[in-house]
């Protein structure tokens, strides 16, 4: 568009409906130094008060057109997104724009919003998941790096967040040419075009200063770590290290890779710690993929008594993954399943709407969709082989548990060869 | 309901997955469909849907955690994981693994009163998910072992430490079930059952269990998505066709009436930083005539922003972290659930004399119709949700089959909504959230005196 916004269109004439992702480049990575957290808030807050309406007006708007709207922001953007029905969807869009353009951010729900958050993230402090997220992060990052602590904040820096840091990051990224217009539905490409034109057509403002990437500097070394949670009948294990970017130029390598060691429910680590020895309800790998490199993680709950030994099979498998090539037969179940699953996984407008919001938010292709299938068709039992030996790395293990220290301090230190470090949550106010 | 495993997996798109919240005054579609009976009895529903070159089939067994004997609490869903064990033409891990190859997503989950298997997978490999449930359906135990049992039994055990034991506020459900419903009746216990029923199951119980409840003639199997429908009823005849049929299924016990005699008020100490309140009433059973009345109850009460009890407790005073409440109904009966967590500093006895008194509005005054409006238009949107995915239009199906008779009951349902009136909700308000009630408060360790204690009308 003419002022630097951006449109991207996909019509889906199934139903008579559209899901709308309007993509901002405020996410927690463009936060000055000190203000954490101020993206989410910032983001929160756009329905909680534009133009002349107050949140409790604007949802009352939204649910007369029968939309629910939902805005968050992440580590790399912020989102407001709806469905509506394609009929609703010129007077939902308009609510949007006034939440995009005339937000008001009123002093109160400021006020609330934080105090939310700061009873969040003191439930959090007995929540094993949460927690062992949160710390496992801690144990990734150095301290400095924003990746380091929640996209939404911790309690030090949203209790000193004001109004004021809100409007002025507000002021700083929300602009036309940061911004982002998805649709998918039931609309023509001249319909989506006419009503981005009418509503955002005159939205000027600058380009905002380029985000700079978060710095991605992990710690160093090896470290074992136990959060304490005394009488916990699991643990909560995180097993990981710093990943990669999400434009690796190994990308599928790595995601292929990462479904044959603990992407997918028959993969090596569930089948192993699950299938082979019912340590677990479950446990998965992930790589998280973000535009800075994100954690690699392994995820598990076990039973307390086998901490030790579930940890020792996890580092295996990453051993063996290094180690070995694959068997064909390993290769092509992963690359049939994500061949096979692409369909299903974009079934509905929602579905599709956030696919493209992805390609925007990465860069990526116009055509990556259609290539998609081919590109995971051709990744090689080699190609996997190198990407664990490029990607994984037993030397920088950072494990962290929520757990019973009493019970698994021992079998912990023994299976990672090393004695953890145990912290108790009530103290970590703000952990260094 | 208890799934056989939770999705953790990051789907592709890690960006902004906004709900398909969808839509205002749109009618809910008819879903077209036809019903076969096989000779064994086993009921086939298919629905025909050629969008997307996907196929989903879901079958449902009538039975679930409601049917299960007294000291094996947990068996149904137990039993459940163990059919991913493996049959007679299927080696261990080999369903899942050979599903996955396929591209396929599958899971099951179990309830109270039934227990479903689905398989959501490319057209093309249809004929492999009929082959793998015909297989489980007609030849799972002579595979069956006590290795198989025993590994999924510390699965489950795990499953129930990673969903209710070590997470904050997890057993508030079954305290209260358990002093809901009488020691008689099949809600008293929660699905996932206790650690030491979980040990005590048998490959004794395993197999009477099959023998008893896994057969055609209690099964309904919805066929869902872009398939051709001869070559399917081909393939169906040819897999489920030569399964025999089992007994007639042994009827349940006839259910005690449930009655709470006066406001029964208990404490839990757990893990917690925040105490919260839960309140709970007797409801009633799906469909009930109330039943729908009491769905917009629980959403004018907590349902959104402009709720009454968020907007008050939330938005305007902000004393409550979080507010919520639902209308749990199911075959059998139902309940009525309001939770509350105050704020730092507020106490749950507070939260309760809020409640009371925006309950006391109701009754005294009604609702608005805006809020009904309100509560309406989010029935609406959610209808339409669930018909926008095969796999939710194949759950409609069997829910329908099972608890109202017929597949043919979208339309009906959502027209029970359309007539509920704002007097229908003040009506239930009075009839139901007067009665005695279950007070639980969930309280920080050593924080006992926080417990709700009075406040009875």
């Amino acid at each position: 568009m003419g002022n630097g916004m951006h449109l991207v269109v996909a019509p889906v004439t199934k139903l008579p409906i559209a899901s709308v992702i309007v993509i901002v480049e405020a996410g927690a990575s463009a936060e000055p130094t000190g203000k954490e957290g101020v993206a989410a808030l910032t983001a929160r807050l756009l329905p909680e008060g534009a133009g002349d309406l107050d949140g409790a007006a604007l949802a009352e708007r939204f649910e007369r057109l029968g939309a629910s709207v939902e805005s968050h922001a992440d580590w790399d953007v912020a989102a407001v997104s709806l469905t509506a029905l394609t009929a609703q969807l010129p007077a939902a869009l308009a609510l949007v724009r006034d939440l995009l353009r005339a937000p008001v951010f009123p002093e109160r729900e400021v006020a609330r919003l934080k105090e939310e958050r700061l009873a969040e993230l003191l439930q959090q402090r007995a929540e094993p998941r949460g927690l062992a997220d949160e710390q496992f992060a801690r144990a990734l990052y150095a301290p400095d790096v924003r990746y380091a602590s929640p996209p939404e904040g911790d309690s030090g820096s949203v209790r000193a967040l004001t109004r004021g840091d809100v409007l002025a990051f507000y002021a700083a990224r929300y602009r036309p040419a940061a911004t982002t217009l998805v649709i998918a539905g039931d609309v023509t490409q001249a319909q989506a075009r006419t009503l981005a034109d009418t509503l955002f057509g005159d939205w000027v403002g600058d380009s905002p200063a380029p985000v700079v990437t978060a710095v991605d500097t992990a710690q160093s070394g090896r470290l074992t770590r136990i959060v304490s949670k005394p009488d916990a009948p699991q643990s909560e294990l995180r097993v990981g290290h710093v990943g990669l970017a999400r434009g690796a130029p190994d990308y599928f390598d790595a995601m292929v890779m990462n479904a044959v060691l603990g992407g997918l429910f028959s993969s090596r680590i569930n089948l192993n710690l699950r299938e082979a020895h019912g340590y677990t309800y479950g446990a998965f790998s992930a790589f998280e993929w973000r535009r800075g490199a994100g954690p690699f993680v392994v995820s598990t709950a076990v039973k307390s008594d086998v901490t030790g030994a579930a940890v020792r099979e996890i580092l295996g498998e990453i051993e063996r993954m290094r180690r070995d090539e694959i068997g064909e037969e390993e290769l092509t179940l992963a690359t049939s399943y994500l061949d096979g699953v692409f369909p299903i996984r974009y079934e509905t407008t929602a579905a599709i709407a956030a696919a493209l919001a992805n390609l925007v938010i990465h860069a990526l292709p116009d055509d990556y969709y259609d290539r998609y299938r081919d590109r995971v068709r051709a990744v090689t039992t080699r190609s996997v082989l190198r990407a664990a030996q490029a990607h994984l790395h037993p030397d920088r293990m950072r494990i962290v548990v929520v757990g019973d220290p009493t019970v698994i301090a021992t079998p912990l230190g023994e299976a990672a060869g090393m004695t953890p470090d145990v912290m108790v949550p009530e103290r970590m106010e703000r952990p260094a | 309901m208890t799934l056989r495993y939770l999705v953790t997996i990051c789907a592709l798109v890690t960006a902004a997955a906004g709900s398909a919240g969808g839509a205002g005054a749109q009618g809910v579609p008819k879903l077209q469909y036809e019903k076969i009976t096989l000779p064994n009895g086993l009921e086939v529903i298919l629905h025909e849907d050629h969008s997307t070159p996907i196929v989903v089939v879901n079958t449902w067994y009538k039975v679930g955690s409601g049917d299960e004997k007294p000291g094996r609490t947990g068996f149904a869903h137990l039993f459940e994981h163990v059919m991913f064990m493996g049959s007679e033409n299927v080696p261990v891990g080999a369903f899942d693994k050979w599903l996955e190859a396929a591209g396929a997503n599958n899971n099951g989950s179990t309830t109270e009163d039934r227990t479903n298997y689905y398989e959501s997978l490319p057209s093309n490999a249809l004929p492999l998910a009929l082959w793998l449930d015909a297989d489980r359906m007609g030849r799972l135990l002579p595979v069956m072992d006590q290795a198989k049992l025993d590994l999924q039994r510390d699965v489950v055990k795990n499953e129930r430490r990673q969903r209710v034991d070590n997470v904050p506020y997890g057993k508030w459900r079954e305290t209260v079930l358990a002093t809901l419903y009488p020691a008689n009746h099949p809600y008293h216990w929660p699905v996932i059952g206790s650690l030491a029923d979980l040990s005590a199951a048998s490959l004794e119980d395993v197999k009477e269990f099959f023998r008893t409840y896994y057969a055609p003639n209690n099964a309904t199997m919805v066929i869902a998505g872009d398939f051709n429908r001869d070559s399917t009823l081909t393939w169906v005849n040819r897999y489920f066709g030569a399964i025999p049929r089992g007994p007639q299924m042994p009827a349940r016990p006839a259910v005690p009436v449930v009655t709470v005699q006066r406001d029964t008020f208990l404490v839990l100490e757990d893990r917690v930083t925040l105490a919260r309140l839960h309140q709970t009433w007797k409801g009633e059973r799906i469909y009930h005539e109330n039943d729908a009345p009491l769905d917009i109850l629980a959403s004018v009460l907590a349902g959104d922003k402009n709720s009454r009890l968020y907007k008050r407790l939330v938005f305007d005073m902000q004393v409550a972290q979080d507010v919520s409440a639902f209308n749990n109904s199911t075959k059998l009966d139902g309940d009525f659930n309001i939770l509350v967590t105050p704020k730092p500093g507020q106490t749950p006895t507070r939260m309760a004399e809020l409640v009371r008194e925006e309950v006391s509005r109701i009754v005294a005054d009604g609702i608005t119709p805006r809020e009904l409006a309100r509560a309406l238009n989010t029935r609406r949107s959610s209808f339409l949700d669930q018909v926008a995915s095969v796999l939710g239009k194949s759950d409609r199906l069997a829910e329908y089959n099972y608890f109202a008779g017929t597949p043919d009951w979208i339309q009906q349902d959502a027209a029970r909504y359309d007539r509920v009136t704002a007097a229908d909700v003040q009506r239930v308000a009075a009839q139901y959230l007067t009665k005695p009630k279950v007070v639980l408060t969930v309280v920080p360790l050593g924080k006992k005196d926080l417990m709700v204690m009075g406040g009875a009308e």
